[in-house]
C-alpha cells in the first residue's frame, strides 16, 4: 500500500434539499488499500458514496480523484474519472436487457478500439475471474443473487479500473457466498493492486478484509472514528464505536468478542 | 404475590362467574371481595383473541355493579396469554385507570410474565412520528396542480434542450450512434404497430365514408366521399390517429423501460460508467420514432383510402377507378409532404415526451405507472396543440 492518496475528501457537505446529512466530512484513502466506509443506519455512508463516484454534487466541499477535483464544474473531468472506476451497486444494477456478455462488453465497446474478437475474450477473462466461466449468455433474470453480484464485480472491472466502489456487497448473501466474495475481494486487491472503497455494515467480513474504516453517525453528521478495525473495535472510548464493532446494542456489554 | 396471611371471606356471585359457553373451562373468571371495594380477580386458562371482548365486558360490568375502590388481577390461572389477550389486560387497566381505579396486576407465572414484558406497553404512548395521511381538500389539490404545472414545464424544457444537444451531437458523429438499438425500435415502434394501425385505420375510413356519404347521397354528390376521405385523412386524421396509437403503444413504452431502469439504479450505473443516460437511451428511441412513424402514417392513410374505397363500391355504386381517380384529384404531393412533416413532428413530440416521464421517474412501482399514463396524456395534449400550430402556420403560409 503506498502512502499516495488516490481520493481526497475535503470538507464535503451532503443535504438532500433542506437536511443535512454529513457536514465537512474529510478523509483520504490510499492507493491499494481496502478502506470500509460503515456506520448506523441513516448515517449518510450510501449517500457519501454516490458523491464520491459523481452521482451527486455536494453543496459544499471537495472530493478529489487521482489528481482530478470531481467537484469542480467540469462535466469532462467527471466522465473522465468515471472511466477510471468501477462500482457494484447494492441492487447489481445489471442491465436487465442484456445479456452478461453485453452488460461486461458495454465499457469495453464504448472506451476501446479493441476487436470484437478481443473484447470477447476479455469478458470471459472477467468472468472467470469471479467464478462465473461459461455464463456469458446467461440474462441477470437467470442468475441467483449472488451469482448476480459477482456478475455486477465483473462489470465493474471491466476496464481494469484503479478504484472500485463496493456499496453493500454481502447484502443478502449466505455466510458461504458472502465468504467468497471476501476472498475475490482480496485475491483483487492483492494481485491487481486495485484500490477498493466498501461501504457496509457486515462485521464478520470488515474485520476479514478490510483495513482502514472510517465510522460515520447520524447525529454527529460526520466521521467519528477512523483507524483499523481492531483499533476501533479495542480501542476506542467512544460508546457507539464500542457498540458497533462489538455488535452490542446500547446499554448491553458484551464480553470479549 | 399471594397475600397468604389474609384469611379470605370469600363472596362468590352467580352472575358474575362467566365461562364463555363455546370455549368451555378456557376462559373463566373468579371473584372475591375480602375487603369491600378491594376486588381480586382470579383469571383462567386461555387469555387470547378469542377472549378479547368477553374480558372487557366482565371487567366493565363489575365496574360497573360492584363500583371498585381498586382492582387487583391474579394472572396465576392463565396458561395460554397471546398479544390480543396482553392488550386486553392493558386496555382493562386504561379503562379502570381513566375511572381512577388502581388496577395491580400479579401473580403471574413467569412464562407468562416474560410475554407481558415482551410485549411492552409504552410503545403505546409514543405519537405518530408521520401525520396521518388524509385526503387533500379539492381546491388545494388545484392549487397544487397548478404550481405542479409550472415546474413540470421547466423541466421538460431542460431536458428538451438536453436531448436536442444529444441528438444534434448524435447526427454530427454518426459512428456514436447506436444504430442497433434505433434498428430496434423501428422495430417495436413501426413494425409491431402495423396489425393496430392498419386496422383502426381501415375502420376509421370505412366510418367516414359511411356517414359523409349518408348527406351526401342527398345531393347526388356521392363522389366527393372520396374527396373528402382524402383531404382529410392525409392533411389531419391520418398523422393524429397515428400518433396516437403511438403515444399509446411506444410512448408508454419508453417511459416504463427507462423508469423501471431508474428504479433499478441501471441508470445510476451508466452514469457512474461514464455514459450520459439521454445519449445512450433517449436518441435511439427518438431517432427510431422520427424515422419510423411517417412511414406508418402513410400506412395509415393507405388503408383509410381503403375502407373509403370498400364503402364507395360496395355501398355507394362507385367504380374502384373513379373512387380511385376522384381521390388522386383531391390531394397533391405538397399535402402529403405536409403530413410527413407533421409525423415526425409528432413523433419527436412523442418519444420526447415519453423518455422525459421515464427519467423523471423516483422511487418505486407506482411511480413507473404514474409516469407511462404521463407520457401518453402529454404526447396526446402536445400532437394536439402541434397540430393546432401546423394549421395556424399553413393558414398564414399557404
Amino acid at each position: 500500500m503506498d502512502r499516495e492518496p488516490i481520493i481526497v475528501v475535503e470538507n464535503l457537505r451532503a443535504a438532500y434539499g433542506d437536511a443535512t446529512i454529513l457536514e465537512k466530512v474529510s478523509f483520504q484513502v490510499y492507493g491499494g488499500e481496502i478502506f470500509v466506509i460503515l456506520g448506523g443506519s441513516g448515517c449518510g455512508k450510501s449517500t457519501l458514496l454516490k458523491h464520491v463516484i459523481g452521482l451527486l454534487q455536494p453543496p459544499a466541499g471537495r472530493i478529489v480523484i487521482h489528481g482530478i477535483d470531481i467537484t469542480a464544474d467540469n462535466e469532462d473531468a467527471r466522465r473522465q474519472v468515471q472511466q477510471k472506476i468501477g462500482v457494484l451497486f447494492q441492487a447489481d444494477a445489471l442491465f436487465g436487457s442484456m445479456s452478461l456478455f453485453e452488460n461486461i462488453a458495454l465499457p469495453l465497446i464504448e472506451y476501446t478500439d479493441l476487436s470484437r474478437d478481443v473484447i470477447y475474450r476479455l469478458v470471459r477473462m472477467k468472468l472467470a475471474l469471479v467464478n462465473l466461466a461459461g455464463y456469458e449468455n446467461h440474462m441477470p433474470s437467470e442468475l441467483s443473487g449472488g451469482m448476480r453480484k459477482r456478475a455486477g464485480i465483473a462489470r465493474a472491472m471491466a476496464l481494469d479500473p484503479l478504484l472500485l466502489f463496493f456499496d453493500e456487497p454481502w447484502a443478502g448473501l449466505d455466510p458461504v457466498t458472502a465468504a467468497e466474495l471476501d476472498i475475490l475481494i482480496k485475491s483483487i486487491n492483492t494481485a491487481m493492486g486495485t484500490t477498493i472503497v466498501i461501504v457496509t455494515q457486515e462485521l464478520a467480513s470488515i474485520f476479514s478484509i478490510g483495513q482502514r474504516v472510517i465510522m460515520l453517525d447520524r447525529e454527529a453528521r460526520g466521521i467519528i472514528a477512523e483507524g483499523t478495525p481492531l483499533e476501533l473495535k479495542e480501542n476506542s472510548r467512544d460508546r457507539r464505536v464500542v457498540n458497533f464493532f462489538n455488535r452490542q446494542a446500547p446499554g448491553e456489554n458484551r464480553q470479549g468478542n | 404475590m399471594y397475600n397468604l396471611a389474609v384469611i379470605y371471606r370469600r363472596e362468590i356471585l352467580e352472575g358474575l362467574v362467566k365461562t364463555s359457553s363455546d370455549h368451555a373451562k378456557e376462559y373463566s373468571l373468579r371473584i372475591e371481595e375480602q375487603v369491600p371495594g378491594d376486588i381480586v380477580v382470579f383469571i383462567s386458562d386461555r387469555l387470547s383473541l378469542h377472549e378479547f371482548n368477553d374480558l372487557l365486558s366482565d371487567a366493565r360490568s363489575i365496574l360497573k355493579n360492584r363500583s371498585p375502590q381498586k382492582l387487583t388481577l391474579n394472572l396465576g390461572g392463565i396458561t395460554y396469554l397471546d398479544s390480543a389477550g396482553t392488550l386486553a389486560l392493558y386496555q382493562l387497566e386504561e379503562e379502570y385507570t381513566a375511572l381512577s381505579v388502581p388496577v395491580i396486576l400479579q401473580g403471574a407465572s413467569t412464562r407468562i410474565e416474560g410475554i407481558l414484558n415482551l410485549l411492552n406497553q409504552k410503545a403505546h404512548h409514543i405519537p405518530s412520528l408521520n401525520p396521518e395521511r388524509k385526503s387533500i381538500h379539492l381546491l388545494e389539490q388545484i392549487g397544487g396542480a397548478t404550481r405542479m404545472m409550472g415546474s413540470d414545464f421547466v423541466k421538460v424544457m431542460s431536458f428538451v434542450g438536453i436531448l436536442l444537444t444529444a441528438i444534434i451531437g448524435s447526427l454530427l458523429k454518426p459512428s456514436s450512434i447506436r444504430w442497433r438499438e434505433v434498428l430496434f425500435y423501428m422495430k417495436s415502434t413501426g413494425v409491431d404497430g402495423l396489425p393496430i394501425v392498419g386496422l383502426i385505420s381501415l375502420l376509421l375510413g370505412l366510418i367516414m365514408a359511411f356517414m359523409s356519404s349518408l348527406q351526401l347521397k342527398q345531393f347526388g354528390a356521392n363522389i366527393y366521399v372520396a374527396s373528402l376521405l382524402a383531404m382529410a385523412m392525409v392533411k389531419e386524421l391520418g398523422p393524429i390517429m397515428t400518433a396516437i396509437i403511438v403515444a399509446g403503444r411506444s410512448g408508454s413504452a419508453f417511459a416504463a423501460e427507462i423508469g423501471t431502469m431508474i428504479v433499478n439504479d441501471e441508470v445510476n450505473a451508466l452514469e457512474t460508467m461514464g455514459f450520459e443516460p439521454t445519449r445512450f437511451l433517449a436518441v435511439p428511441k427518438v431517432l427510431a420514432s422520427i424515422l419510423v412513424v411517417p412511414l406508418l402514417t402513410i400506412y395509415a392513410d393507405l388503408f383509410a383510402l381503403l375502407g373509403g374505397l370498400l364503402i364507395g363500391v360496395i355501398g355507394l355504386d362507385l367504380t374502384a377507378h373513379t373512387y380511385i381517380q376522384q381521390t388522386r384529384e383531391s390531394i397533391d404531393v405538397s399535402d402529403i409532404l405536409y403530413s410527413l412533416i407533421k409525423a415526425m413532428v409528432f413523433a419527436a413530440l412523442i418519444a420526447g415526451i415519453g423518455c422525459q416521464r421515464g427519467f423523471q421517474v423516483r422511487g418505486d412501482a407506482a411511480a413507473v405507472g404514474r409516469a407511462t399514463t404521463s407520457a401518453v396524456v402529454s404526447a396526446i395534449f402536445l400532437i394536439i396543440v402541434a397540430d393546432s400550430a401546423f394549421a395556424i402556420i399553413l393558414h398564414y403560409i399557404g
